[in-house]
């Protein structure tokens, strides 16, 4: 069996070929998934600066940092870059694209050269988006509400829409690749009640990526057109109905949040079982809830347009129908903690991660129940209450979810152990630092105060300094691995094939794996999640 | 992708059927059905869009379920799409909204 | 169970990530009926925004609707049937190994194909000319003159003329794409790269091109046919 030989003299998919042409060129889905961690890191950091720039701003209630109207683009900005060019990419992009083809037993993706015109279809419109922060940027929310966007902005709105519209394309692709991936090549044996639930989960998110994006794009498209011909589809002087803006809109960003969490959760359901040494919990249960998701996530949209002028009837079957949304994410928080249950729990940083998660989502989707209410819907709509809802599951879920998978799979990308304490000692602070910048805003949303402000009523401060207090803290969490993850590819302590003694196929090949995965093709016999039989590693790794 | 071979035969007697339907709709298009002129008009269009799908892109001849299921599945999503827009559009005059 | 030899038979076409050359068809086959689902949805937006407003502005949609050149349009319609059944033909022919035949209903559908954009450019400039073009020059006073008993407002035709476009130029472009994708199958049939064995390029075109022309059996009872009936 393998022993922690030296990498160097082993042939594997980083040493294989070196230069910039082997990068930019490749086929490969592994390189391609780092050269997707390369970009949506930048974006990520740039995202992040403007989160920066918007706290420092709240810091006191003059609007004394930035004009309001800059402060209308910070929050854009904001908004756009994290979710088109970070979230939406993150998982299935960086970790999916590694991980799929291990998972099923494949070599590579269906399509390998649609997998490398997905990064570039987002490299090109990222180039685009920096292109337009640069050059004034955008101020209509990511929104893009009508119609100020198309009438009445004065900044980059088509030049945006363009980037996003092409970045939704890569989107598209790379669900196109996963479907076809997971239909058509697993290996023999691998039927789909033994899959990963991590593929479960990207099969979900992949349909999602399919069918709702398109509807995003040629609303960008009308918007474009609208704007660039002064035509009146969504002007209301002339006969044009905002609100099919946001139909149209919405009918594709509210399943977009799926996107955003799923991956997230099929992480979850990896980690969890390997860390309590058990077998997941209502494997069917977690399987068919993501589908579920999926497939609900579509009937919701208008939950975001209570206020906006929709018929009451309407609003009343779209509340409805956001409560039943929340039933299968409840189903799988119910089985994760019922896996952990009498499990042998073991607090490695991945684990710290999803434990992370399940506490910040289950907050995160509780309160958009509150939202769904169409009573409190009225108060509490368009202040810091919604805010704090989808950051406490966008980045107390996905952020932390996505974090938790790249230590989790780190050995087997890198070929390298991280330093356990730092990774530890950074997920406790990115924790802490999350919960200090959130959890006041939902109580500033209550209390009345609106999203989108530069400026706010006095009595407003303290609550806006712990967050903006937070927020300093979160920044030094999210740094922290990015230098220790660097720093670990020369000196971290070499991995084996399998450090975690977690259960999957791509556990079996080499750590980093060779360029076509695996020697032989596997066949696999045994259920998914076979933990009673994979023994423990005999030293849980430390830094 | 089934490897059945369609006669042409059975291509050329779905070319005349389309073409005949084309004809039909335009010209029926003329009389007036009141509420049943769209009603019509989508019908022979779906079963023109049908009879495409069917032989000309060989759904019925493959043995595939899960291209079936694709279609269905956009069918589906599309409807939705429709359908829960119109609601909001086709109840916004009824009493308080 | 499958091994992995160390030589590989380089099966005509086949990828190195596929096992076998019916995978690698299922698989592509797979992909293009999922592209396709997409299209639907990318179509159906504008369907949607077409439905709301056909809803609200009837009258002026039909107006608009009238003022389009029922001939034409017929006859583009039955000009795309004709190329879905050459391209049907030319997946037989390459299903049988008949490379000459394959290129005649090959460059047979890609003259379809330009027919109808040939007529669709006809049926445009007679919109411009008609200043039925949304925009600064939009016009639609011929439109109240010819329909006094129709209450039309400008801004809502306006409207109807900015989906016509939108929704047409969208399908012409897929057109155009569709006449590229083809001219490429052109040059590859001509070069004898296809066989009964190998001609997955061939089929997934055709059912790219039969998309497009789906498209059309609906857009044009849509835009042509919404009142056709004799005015009193």
């Amino acid at each position: 069996m393998a022993t922690t030989a030296i990498t160097a003299e082993r042939e594997h998919y980083l040493n294989t070929d070196y230069g910039i042409r082997s990068w930019l060129l490749t086929t490969d889905h592994k390189r391609i998934a780092l050269l997707y961690l390369v970009t949506i890191t930048l974006f990520f950091f740039i995202g992040g600066f403007f989160a920066l720039l918007i706290r420092l701003e709240l810091l006191t209630p003059a609007g004394d940092l930035v004009q309001a109207d800059t402060y209308n683009k910070l929050f854009t900005m904001h908004g756009q870059v994290m979710i088109f060019f970070f979230l939406i990419p993150s998982i299935p992009a960086v970790l999916g694209n590694f991980l799929i083809p291990m998972m099923v037993g494949a070599k590579d993706l269906a399509f390998p050269r649609i997998n490398l015109l997905s990064w570039y279809l987002l490299v090109v419109a990222g180039i685009l988006m920096l292109h337009c922060i640069i050059t004034g940027g955008v101020d209509s929310g990511w929104t893009f509400y009508t119609p100020f966007s198309t009438a009445f902005s004065n900044t980059k709105v088509i030049e945006a829409g363009v980037a996003i519209f092409i970045a939704g394309f890569s989107s598209i692709l790379t669900g196109l690749n996963f479907v076809v991936t997971i239909h058509r090549m697993r290996a023999p044996g691998l039927t789909w009640s033994r899959l990963p639930l991590f593929v479960w989960a990207h099969y979900a998110t992949s349909i999602i990526q399919l069918l709702g994006t398109p509807v995003l794009a040629i609303t960008l498209l009308l918007v474009v057109f609208e704007r660039a011909f002064n035509l009146g589809i969504f002007d209301p002087t002339r006969g044009g109905d905002p609100l099919l803006f946001q139909h149209l809109f919405w009918f594709y960003s509210h399943p977009a949040v799926y996107i955003m969490i799923l991956p997230s959760m099929g992480v979850v359901a990896e980690i969890i079982p390997c860390f309590s040494r058990k077998r997941i919990f209502g494997y069917s249960a977690v399987a068919m809830s993501s589908i579920a998701i999926a497939v609900f996530g579509f009937l919701v949209w208008a939950h975001h347009m209570f206020v906006a002028g929709i018929s009451l009837y309407s609003a009343m079957i779209f509340s409805i129908l956001s409560y039943l949304v929340a039933v299968p994410s409840a189903i799988k928080v119910f089985n994760w903690t019922a896996t952990m249950y009498k499990g042998s729990i073991h607090f490695n940083t991945p684990m710290l991660y999803a434990m992370g998660f399940i506490g910040l989502f289950t907050m995160g989707g509780l309160t958009g129940l509150f939202l769904a209410a169409l009573g409190i819907d009225v108060h509490v709509t368009d202040t810091y209450f919604v805010i704090a809802h989808f950051h406490y599951i966008m980045v107390g879920g996905a952020v932390m979810g996505y974090l938790g998978g790249l230590h989790f799979w780190w050995p087997k990308i890198s070929g390298r152990m991280y330093p356990e304490w730092l990774g530890k000692f950074a997920a406790l602070t990115v924790f802490l630092g999350f919960n200090l910048t959130f959890f006041p805003q939902f109580i500033l949303g209550y209390l009345g105060m609106p999203r989108r402000y530069w400026q706010y009523p006095a009595e407003f401060q303290v609550l806006n300094v712990f967050s903006t207090a937070g927020s300093t803290i979160l920044a030094v969490g999210y740094v922290l691995p990015m230098i220790y993850f660097l720093w670990s590819m020369r000196y971290g302590k070499v991995a084996d094939a399998n450090p975690w003694g977690a259960a999957g196929l791509e556990w079996k090949t080499s750590s980093p794996p060779p360029t076509s995965n695996f020697e032989e093709v596997p066949e696999v016999t045994w259920e998914a999640y076979n933990y009673d039989e994979i023994p423990a590693p005999e030293e849980v790794p430390v830094g | 992708m089934s490897e059945h071979i369609v006669s042409s035969k059975i291509y050329y007697t779905i070319w005349i059927i389309l073409l005949v339907l084309t004809i039909v709709t335009a010209q029926v298009a003329k009389i007036n059905l009141g509420p049943f002129n769209p009603i019509l008009a989508l019908v022979i269009a779906t079963t023109k869009a049908l009879l495409v799908v069917l032989f000309f892109m060989h759904v019925k001849y493959t043995s595939e379920k899960l291209t079936k299921m694709v279609i269905v599945s956009a069918l589906f999503w599309l409807l939705l799409l429709l359908f829960l827009s119109l609601a909001d559009y086709t109840t916004r005059g009824i009493g308080h909204a | 169970m499958a091994d992995s030899p160390l030589t590989i038979e380089h099966e005509e076409g086949l990828q190195h990530q596929f096992v076998d050359v019916e995978q690698q068809r299922n698989a592509v086959s797979l992909g293009m009926w999922l592209f396709l689902a997409t299209e639907i949805m990318f179509f159906g937006g504008m369907f949607c925004a077409y439905l709301v407003y056909r809803y609200w502005y009837y009258n002026e949609f039909a107006a608009g609707s009238r003022s389009l050149d029922l001939t034409w349009g017929t006859l583009n319609t039955a000009v795309l049937i004709c190329s879905s059944l050459t391209v049907a033909l030319g997946v037989r022919a390459a299903q049988l190994g008949k490379r000459k035949l394959l290129i005649v209903l090959l460059v047979l559908t890609l003259l379809f194909g330009l027919t109808f954009l040939g007529i669709k450019g006809i049926e445009w400039y007679a919109k411009y000319t008609e200043h039925h073009i949304p925009g600064a020059s939009f016009d639609a006073s011929d439109l109240i003159k010819d329909y006094p008993q129709i209450p039309i407002d400008p801004a809502h035709e306006q409207i109807y003329f900015s989906l016509y476009f939108a929704m047409t130029g969208l399908h012409a472009l897929h057109m155009i794409i569709g006449v590229g994708i083809f001219s490429f199958i052109l040059f590859y049939a001509w070069k004898g790269r296809y066989t009964p064995a190998y001609h997955t390029p061939v089929e997934i075109s055709g059912l790219y091109w039969h998309f497009v022309d789906i498209v059309w059996i609906y857009l044009f009872p849509l835009l042509y046919l919404i009142d056709r009936r004799p005015l009193r």
